[in-house]
């Protein structure tokens, strides 16, 4: 270094590697940091197979973007256009079917994949400090992917596409004063038409790219304080840790071979189960179908927008009911990160997640009196869990002592 | 640079951003305009409507501005419903008589003020709700013979377009 650098600004410019490999890497570091973070990064020992969804994720991610890229070469996002340019693509386009089932059932196993991946979290206290950035990048990701999802879902111009588009974007006229404005803004016409298609066909693709741009922080958030685990205590020596290549690689690599032989099946033999048949019908402005169902990953949310009486009210309790996730890591008062340790709270999370089924199936039924009942007891435990038992049992629960990662395996080999 | 040169440098430093700042924010005036209903939606802001082929006690669906318009040829039953209505059991008060301009004609925006579906009510053989006007299917609200909301999650009542009699039997929408 030719000149006195006190502070370190400087960058090391001398590279590990020899040959082109040292030429590439002392230029553009990235060699040395995939080896740091993925080859050679520690991870703990005790993880199990929840611990492969967020790679899975990022799979069905990748493989979105990938059929999305080849979809769109031969989508048009007008209203005249849109449904005869999906039909096309069923029909005359070389393997057109397969690269649209597999969008269509990939943006499904996203959420499958992601629903289990947020389980894990909740289940052995991912969220708590310090990884509280790494939840919040992650519910970040889960917002933009389900503005994705519906932006998506538009597209294909069918009936369940328009109606589906005409009430998520009514939501927005129950905000006082300034909805009725922004509604006009969104849709740039009095109704869901050609300006609306054309312009969700853009924000489709733009918050997909930002979904990837979010992936990216929250790696770098999750390898700052390196993954937990189902004991939630953090290793006490290097022996309880494994590096990240070969463990981790083969582990999630079997995992995802499951999950996408699952992929497969719905694929190729119940490509539309996870849809709806109205969609495959025109967008009609004039007759909304009797049953208007959002797609299967919106029922609990839907659910939850029925089951309050009032417009403004359902809109609030509908994006409070995400908004909640968020502030998880400081309502949660307990000391202890994970379930296993936690009596009280352990029945509270796997409630939570029977109540999401439970608001799932109430959401695609009719909203007739029992049901509309049902939503409101499953409303109720949501906001419940959150903003109650979890300050009130993280207070009052006395928790196990968690076993280190050592004493959990030679337990479990027990 | 000497201490009391300090405050001035602030000034500029402040200065210059607020302008940058203003100015980057300025843009969002054109780009948000930009998505707004274009002059050729606007255009389409007016419909006229002959009311002759309507029988009592049936309706007509028309479009305006891409939105469906319910025309109902109200029974004299149907009216006197409406007018009857007690103040005390509506919703979104309103008196039958500010919303038709004739008695017989009951004209209001076929879209749901929940979120905006279409309410079945039009044909014959389709569900009018509890209150004989027309139930959204979607959540469940029910509109009265008025276009009033009576029951369910919607906050108001069907909205009546602007329009004017042309001549007995012949309408413009907008």
């Amino acid at each position: 270094m030719s000149f006195n650098d006190p502070h370190g600004y400087k960058k090391n410019l001398s590279s590990p590697y020899t040959g082109v490999k040292g030429w590439i890497d002392s230029r553009l570091p990235l060699i040395r940091m995939m080896e740091a973070e993925y080859l050679k990064f520690p991870v703990p020992k005790s993880l199990n197979y929840f611990w492969s969804f967020g790679g899975i994720a990022m799979f069905c991610l990748i493989g979105l973007i990938l059929s999305g890229i080849f979809l769109g070469m031969h989508y048009k996002p007008s209203a005249a256009e849109a449904f005869n340019s999906v039909e096309r693509i069923m029909r005359d386009v070389q393997f057109g079917w397969l690269v649209r089932y597999l969008h269509m059932n990939l943006a499904s196993f996203f959420f499958i994949a992601t629903y289990i991946h947020i389980f894990r979290a909740l289940y052995f206290g991912s969220y708590k400090a310090p990884r509280e950035l790494v939840f919040i990048f992650g519910m970040l990701m889960f917002l933009l992917m389900m503005g994705t999802a519906f932006l998506g879902y538009t597209l294909p111009w069918g009936q369940m596409s328009y109606w589906g588009a005409t009430v998520i974007t009514n939501l927005f006229s129950a905000i006082p004063v300034v909805g009725d404005s922004i509604l006009l803004t969104l849709l740039g016409d009095f109704t869901v038409s050609d300006a609306t298609v054309n312009r969700f066909y853009v924000l489709h693709w733009l918050l997909a790219f930002a979904i990837v741009g979010l992936v990216v922080f929250h790696v770098i958030t999750l390898h700052m304080t390196g993954s937990n685990n189902p004991t939630g205590m953090e290793p006490q020596n290097w022996d309880e840790t494994l590096s990240f290549h070969p463990y981790m690689t083969i582990k999630d690599t079997k995992a995802m071979v499951l999950f996408f032989i699952l992929v497969a099946f719905i694929l190729f033999y119940y490509p539309n189960i996870m849809g709806h048949s109205d969609n495959y019908i025109r967008a009609n402005a004039l007759v909304t179908p009797a049953h208007i169902v959002p797609e299967w990953y919106f029922l609990p949310f839907y659910a939850i927008l029925r089951a309050i009486p009032d417009k403004l009210g359902g809109v609030l309790a509908m994006f409070g009911s995400i908004a909640v996730l968020f502030i998880l890591p400081w309502l949660d008062t307990s000391k202890v990160r994970s379930c296993l340790y936690r009596p009280i709270w352990r029945i509270c999370v796997l409630l939570f997640a029977l109540n999401f089924f439970v608001l799932m199936y109430m959401g695609a039924k009719p909203a007739s009196d029992i049901y509309v009942l049902i939503s409101r007891i499953g409303t109720a435990y949501w906001f419940l869990f959150f903003l109650v038992l979890a300050p009130l049992v993280g207070y009052l629960e006395t928790p196990r002592q968690p076993v280190t990662i050592s004493n959990y395996i030679r337990d479990k080999k027990a | 640079m000497s201490e009391n040169n300090k405050p001035r440098r602030d000034f500029i430093k402040l200065a210059s951003m607020t302008l940058g700042g203003v100015g980057a924010a300025s843009l969002a005036i054109p780009f948000i305009s930009s998505m707004q209903p274009g002059k050729d939606a606007l255009a389409l802001a007016s419909t006229e409507i002959d009311l002759t082929p309507i029988p009592e006690g049936e309706s007509l669906t028309v479009v305006w501005r891409g939105k469906p318009v319910f025309i109902r040829h109200r029974s004299q039953e149907e009216i006197q419903i409406a007018q009857e209505t007690k103040i005390e059991d509506l919703i979104d008060i309103e008196e039958d008589s500010v919303r038709v301009q004739n008695d017989k004609w009951l004209i209001v925006l076929g879209v749901c003020t929940h979120l905006g579906c279409v309410p079945l009510g039009q044909k014959t053989t389709d569900s009018k709700g509890d209150y004989g006007g027309w139930f959204c299917p979607c959540h469940g609200s029910h509109y009265d013979t008025s276009g009033r909301i009576r029951k369910g999650p919607a906050p108001k009542n069907l909205e009546v377009p602007p329009y004017v009699f042309l001549s007995e039997n012949r309408i413009k929408i907008g």
